[in-house]
């Protein structure tokens, strides 16, 4: 049971298996930066009550799932997801689809990823793959961080799909219903609503933790680090925040990159030029990013040790979070304009 | 980013894969291109890990002390913690954190011994046997 499958390498795993698939499927004019807008994948969180690998909970996109099913919303594309209790009936409803000739997505953890190197595999548990065909024992995998297909066995597939802790998959399973052409009158109403969603999402979250406040909220609390966390733990806390932002996959400057990307390509269905100008502005926002996180080595390689270093690092942060705010006020004008 | 700015430094991505990059061009236009990683990045990740080996440092120095079981041991070595030990093996956090007593953990059942095993892929002779600490396990 092999199935016919192009493989897409992409920057970031979800992004990369809902462009994959929409294309698998007939959605020809999707691309990565694609699905990212129109999901509104851009975001930033920092949850101060939870802690991820002993460090701070920071996030620099939208949660996992959502770019998924945001995606084929807009495009008017039904989905199934499924979750599964039992291991057998997971495998089942895997091997049924595979049968069918059709490939289907899965919701992994990597610890326990074989084709992973040992470096990366932490207990992180939204990592997207797709299963594309069955040969034998052996699951073949389109990883969109891989360059090529990998492969797993049925063991392998079933303990990383029924990995456990935070965001546990239960064995997840998600794909669209059916082929279907999309036209580029439906992508642009849906670049439309993917920007006025982002817009949202990083101005007007009420809070002080999310989207453009988060950032800032970031930023103060950096500032204190070296002082209630000892140089240690905050450096620590530091090469977290730099892995969440550069997490493998995003290809530096995190997903900001991705996003200018994006807006580059909205000029190509809504040619109004500022779209240009503000994907500029993301790509400065990129390098800042970048930037804050050259500081932030500085620091976690225990070269920069005085509060003097913490204190630019977060003004980097705020400069970023004015920029930004700059950025998405634009967008919200421009996206009015958009027909 | 630049397109010629993408960094190429080594690290442990190598003979694994190279990662997707977005970066603009002379024209100012997005392209992508491979890179095999960042410096920036890969000292954020050995600064993960040696939290992780000074942690399990810890754990291993506890239990010769007879301060607490093997399992700590093992659940610092696979990067756990007592929740997600506790969704791995369907123990009860409470249960977890009994059997991390090195007096608990001596009289516990071969099929519990054998539910941590799993979860930490290892055999149950492996949490018994008290000289994984110099073969390194």
């Amino acid at each position: 049971m092999k199935a016919e499958y192009k493989h897409l390498q992409a920057a970031h795993c979800e992004n990369g298996v809902t462009a994959s698939l929409l294309q698998h499927y007939g959605v020809h004019q999707i691309t990565e930066p694609l699905a990212f807008g129109i999901g509104s994948g851009l975001f930033f969180i920092y949850i101060p009550f939870m802690k991820v690998n002993d460090g701070p909970a920071i996030s620099f996109r939208t949660m996992p799932g959502l770019i998924f099913k945001r995606t084929c919303r807009s495009l008017n594309i039904s989905i199934l997801r499924q979750k599964f209790l039992s291991k057998e009936k997971a495998r089942q409803a895997l091997d049924n689809r595979l049968l069918s000739g059709h490939p289907a997505a899965c919701q992994v953890g990597v610890f326990y990823l074989p084709y992973f190197p040992k470096e990366y595999r932490f207990h992180f548990n939204a990592h997207n793959l797709i299963v594309v065909g069955k040969e034998g024992d052996n699951y073949l995998i389109s990883d969109p961080i891989m360059e090529t297909f990998a492969t797993m066995t049925s063991y392998e597939l079933e303990r990383v799909r029924f990995a456990r802790g935070p965001l546990a998959p239960h064995g997840q399973l998600y794909y669209p219903k059916e082929a279907r052409e999309v036209t580029d009158e439906q992508i642009k109403r849906a670049i439309v609503t993917g920007i006025k969603r982002n817009v949202r999402h990083m101005l007007y979250v009420p809070g002080n933790i999310a989207g453009i406040s988060g950032i800032r909220y970031t930023a103060k609390k950096i500032k204190k680090w070296r002082d209630t966390l000892g140089l240690d733990k905050s450096r620590s806390y530091l090469a977290q925040l730099v892995r969440m932002q550069e997490e493998i996959g995003t290809g530096g400057g995190g997903f900001r990159f991705i996003y200018a990307a994006f807006l580059q390509q909205a000029y190509a269905y809504h040619p109004v030029d500022e779209l240009m100008d503000v994907s500029q502005k993301f790509t400065r926002a990129g390098d800042l990013w970048r930037d804050a996180a050259i500081q932030a080595s500085g620091i976690y390689k225990g070269r920069l040790t005085e509060q003097q270093d913490y204190n630019v690092m977060g003004d980097q942060l705020l400069a970023i979070a004015a920029l930004e705010k700059e950025a998405f006020r634009e967008l919200g004008t421009i996206v009015k304009r958009l027909r | 980013m630049k397109q010629e700015d993408i960094p190429q430094d080594p690290g442990a991505l190598q003979n694994f894969t190279k990662e997707v990059s977005y970066a603009v061009d002379k024209d100012g236009k997005y392209v992508t291109e491979l890179s095999t990683g960042w410096e920036v990045k890969i000292k954020a990740l050995d600064v993960a890990w040696n939290d992780i080996e000074k942690k399990v440092a810890d754990a291993r120095q506890k239990v010769l002390n007879n301060e607490a079981s093997p399992l700590l041991y093992f659940m610092e070595l696979k990067l756990m913690n007592i929740d997600i030990l506790s969704a791995y093996t369907g123990f009860w956090k409470w249960q977890v954190k009994r059997h991390l007593k090195p007096r608990i953990f001596e009289k516990l059942s071969d099929q519990k011994l054998q539910r941590y095993a799993t979860a930490f892929d290892v055999t149950v002779e492996d949490l018994k046997n008290r000289h994984w600490h110099e073969s390194g396990v």
